[in-house]
């Protein structure tokens, strides 16, 4: 419980400083200084970290395999959960990392002790909440580059129109608003209500979904509620991105708490659990093939030094009983 | 040991989490839950620092006075060394899918037995010690010191894990804990804490080839028992050689299937086998061992004591190589041999004698599974099989976790066993193949003293079977592992009574039928068959 008040007491801190900053007059700072130190941290955290785990050698090739292997002929090899190939292991990378197929194997432990019997149910929730949470951000991430670009390019149109097919209210609503909130409320909802995971986690664990349920929130509240205007914020932005930063008068403290939390985000990324992002493409058991008696795999620390306790050596130990047992040696006693 | 519960309560697991967080409960030993210390003289032996009596349940371990240099030190080293490591303590987000996934925590309920707990363990000092985020906020983010509760902990949950990566397979970044297991036991082992039920199979298999210590005159007087046997049985003579140089094939098992029931009966499957077929093999007492110990302790070890196999390869002058039923066994071999003690550039591409088929899928270690070659001799037509020598017989097949998540073995040994039985049935689909679930006694864990907990961890898997046991009346549990034909008998009688366990190749050595041969009245196991004259108390 600790970490969950210390996390939830920690964004709401961040959204006031925001919010009360920007109205003292701070708007050059929240608007201009945060976010370029923000994703100047961001990028040279997320490339150090990166670096150091590409620059230190996997020794051995340990795919951690789910399927049958590459065989006879005549046994159906599963390709995709046991690659043998570069090719396969791609697609075996491409369903983990855009469909979570791990994640898809998930069950539930059910020990129904009056009936003897431990059984296993299909748990499918935290994939499917999972997988709505990371496609609604990623949708909303693309949507947010309109105030970025000028012209908008009509991809990003696109994926608004798509969003918005329903044509609910003025503005109209995202449906990737919705779900990504809902998303993320399921995620803290399990971490409070089951208990091994209430035991697990740590205020790192709550944080980041606190952060972004407070940048969604806010996000909302700025365009549904406060209305807030929407040409200023572009030019605040791409003041921002073609480095002539401009704070246009009249934007809401809305947004300034919204950016704000978002900077917090990006500079949080590099140093938290959210490299996960970076670190499942590079994952040992994941992203090497299964072919490790066909194909020999290289470990660049290998000590060759290591030798085995020799044949001479043994027969040097045992082999006056070797000769008595009529086994073969190679030096007479 | 104390003596068990019945099964009823014993699979009433309390899964409650306790009141306190975790960093505030210490690990409790009492017998049943840890395995005895490595002993001084067999530490010495392996050059291992730290050689001393202790015990895991007094206070004063002994550790050396600079322990805590020697695991910040270690740690460092290996986090250089171990890309692996580094992901793995980096991208966690503790999202629980493996919580439930670990056959101790189900048998348990212990909390640090899931493998996002235990993994935590080491994760927690990654962050106190190498990281400055966590550093700072402490407790809070799960960073904490080294101490020596910690390091007692560590002992505790990295031997209640079997590495059988069962969690590693569901974990969607595929954080794998035999990994981070294997790699606790490294930093434990440079300040003297270990297991003996590791360290002394280590050293026997470094000495005497074996992980019993079986000297080479014992060995062969062994397998001439088991000639004897055959026999008996069959009225064959067969003739197997030791260290023959210029031999076409070396085979190599564990030491376990020439030692004790169940495993001597694969052992007489093997070498009936190897006698119907008229195969150019040799077996070796100087590399009379499958199993890796070493595995169990550190990449040096491990890397050792698998040399031994291309050293005797190469001075026999064999063409290949063939490996018998083993598990972690399997792992090395597929996993790491060629990687360590490679490239076997002396060796040939195997190729079956009797059917010309070439193994491309081994192509670079030059050894293959011994259920490989018999599968394709039985896809050929070579083996004349009978399979009422089985009957009576409702089978069902264990998969091994090495040989399921650490090369994916599954289709192979079931077209075996479906040739050689009248009657199989798997187990429920979530406790087979890549989920399968593990016997409780890998990575060194099949030591008397820590029955108990093994008998827990072994809940998953004797639950599955006692389900197709009173559902189909399955009989029989087959299975390609040592250390499976060494605990599952334990754990069918506590948690499936009246499932008999069996090696694949004993099963096989049961159904061929030679040319002209005796008509067999017995099986491998010297029971009378079902059906034979005289044979009465037919089951």
């Amino acid at each position: 419980m600790a970490g969950l008040m210390t996390a939830l007491l920690a964004v709401v801190a961040l959204a006031a400083v925001a919010a009360l900053g920007a109205g003292a007059g701070m708007s050059e700072v929240f608007g201009i200084a945060v976010p370029y130190v923000a994703v100047a941290i961001f990028v040279a955290g997320f490339i150090k970290k990166v670096v150091g785990w590409a620059s230190t050698p996997q020794p051995f090739s340990i795919a951690t395999t789910g399927g049958q292997q590459y065989s006879l002929p005549w046994v159906k090899q599963a390709k995709f959960d046991n690659p043998s190939t570069p090719g396969q292991t791609f697609i075996r990378m491409a369903l983990e990392v855009l469909c979570f197929r791990s994640l898809f194997r998930n069950t539930k432990l059910d020990n129904r002790v009056a009936e003897g019997r431990v059984a296993y149910g299909s748990d499918k929730s935290l994939w499917l909440f999972a997988l709505m949470f990371h496609y609604c951000f990623l949708v909303v991430f693309i949507r947010h580059f309109r105030f970025f670009l000028e012209p908008v390019p009509m991809i990003i149109t696109g994926v608004e129109f798509v969003d918005s097919i329903l044509q609910i209210g003025v503005p109209t609503l995202y449906l990737t608003d919705v779900f990504l909130v809902v998303g993320v409320t399921f995620l803290l909802a399990r971490r409070l209500w089951d208990p091994k995971l209430s035991y697990i986690s740590l205020a790192n664990d709550y944080f980041p979904l606190f952060l972004i349920l407070a940048i969604a929130l806010s996000g909302i509240y700025m365009r549904y509620v406060a209305k807030v205007d929407v040409i200023a914020i572009k030019q605040l932005a791409i003041g921002l991105v073609s480095f002539k930063p401009y704070i246009p008068p009249n934007i809401d403290w809305s947004f300034y708490m919204h950016f704000f939390l978002v900077c917090v985000l990006w500079a949080y990324f590099p140093f938290s659990k959210l490299m996960h992002l970076g670190g499942v493409f590079l994952s040992p058991t994941r992203n090497l093939p299964n072919n490790t008696r066909m194909e020999r795999y290289i470990n660049p620390w290998n000590d060759p030094s290591i030798k085995p306790h020799t044949y001479e050596e043994y027969e040097d130990d045992f082999r006056e009983k070797m000769i008595e047992a009529g086994l073969p040696v190679d030096k007479e006693a | 040991m104390s003596k068990m519960a019945p099964p009823e309560e014993l699979m009433n697991v309390n899964y409650a989490t306790p009141a306190e967080a975790w960093m505030d409960v210490k690990p409790e030993f009492k017998l049943g839950n840890y395995s005895y210390p490595g002993k001084p003289d067999v530490l010495k032996y392996l050059g291992l620092p730290n050689p001393r009596e202790w015990n895991p349940t007094e206070e004063d371990w002994k550790l050396p006075p600079d322990w805590r240099d020697i695991i910040r030190d270690g740690f460092r080293e290996l986090l250089g060394k171990y890309r692996s490591l580094k992901i793995f303590m980096d991208c966690c987000v503790r999202c629980g899918a493996c919580a439930d996934k670990c056959h101790f925590y189900i048998g348990s309920g212990d909390p640090k037995n899931m493998p996002v707990l235990r993994a935590e363990l080491l994760r927690s000092i990654y962050r106190g010690e190498f990281t400055v985020a966590a550093k700072i906020l402490g407790k809070l983010s799960g960073s904490r010191k080294l101490e020596e509760d910690v390091i007692k902990e560590w002992f505790m949950y990295f031997y209640q894990c079997t590495q059988c990566r069962r969690c590693s397979l569901y974990c969607p970044y595929g954080i794998d804990t035999a990994e981070i297991t294997f790699l606790a036991r490294d930093l434990m082992n440079r300040i003297g804490v270990n297991i003996n039920w590791i360290l002394e199979p280590a050293a026997n298999c470094n000495r005497t080839g074996n992980h019993l210590g079986i000297q080479p005159h014992a060995f062969k007087d062994m397998m001439e028992f088991l000639v004897d046997d055959i026999e008996t049985i069959t009225g064959r003579r067969v003739e197997p050689s030791f260290q023959r140089k210029g031999a076409e094939i070396l085979f190599i098992t564990p030491s376990g299937d020439i030692f004790a029931e169940p495993g001597i009966y694969t052992f007489m499957g093997y070498l009936l086998l190897f006698d119907y077929l008229d195969l150019d093999v040799t077996w070796s007492t100087y590399a009379s061992e499958g199993g890796n110990f070493g595995s169990f302790m550190n990449d040096k070890w491990m890397k050792k004591l698998n040399a031994k196999m291309y050293h005797e390869a190469k001075r026999l002058g064999v063409k290949y190589i063939i490996g018998g039923e083993c598990g972690h066994m399997w792992r090395v071999l597929n996993q790491y041999m060629d990687t360590m003690n490679g490239p076997a550039d002396f060796l040939e591409v195997p190729k079956s004698p009797i059917t010309g088929t070439v193994f491309n899928n081994a192509k670079s270690t030059k050894m293959i599974h011994l259920v490989e070659f018999t599968a394709d001799l039985i896809k050929n037509g070579k083996l004349n099989l009978d399979k009422s020598r089985n009957a009576g017989i409702t089978a069902t097949w264990h998969d091994s976790c090495n040989t399921s998540r650490g090369m994916g073995f599954f289709e192979e040994p079931r077209y075996v066993l479906e040739n050689v039985v009248e009657k199989f049935v798997d187990m429920p689909a979530q406790t087979i193949r890549e989920q399968t679930y593990c016997c409780g006694g890998g990575a060194g864990l099949n030591n008397g003293e820590f029955t108990e907990m093994r008998l827990r961890g072994g809940l998953p898997r004797g639950n599955a079977l006692k389900y197709v046991q009173e559902k189909f009346g399955v009989n029989t549990m087959s299975c390609i592992c040592a250390i499976d034909r060494a605990t599952l008998p334990g754990l069918a009688d506590y948690w499936a009574p009246g499932v008999t366990v069996t090696g694949l190749h004993e099963l096989v050595g049961n159904a061929l039928v030679f040319d002209g041969e005796e008509p067999r009245t017995m099986n491998l196991r010297q029971e009378d068959l079902p059906g034979i004259e005289g044979s009465e108390e037919e089951e």
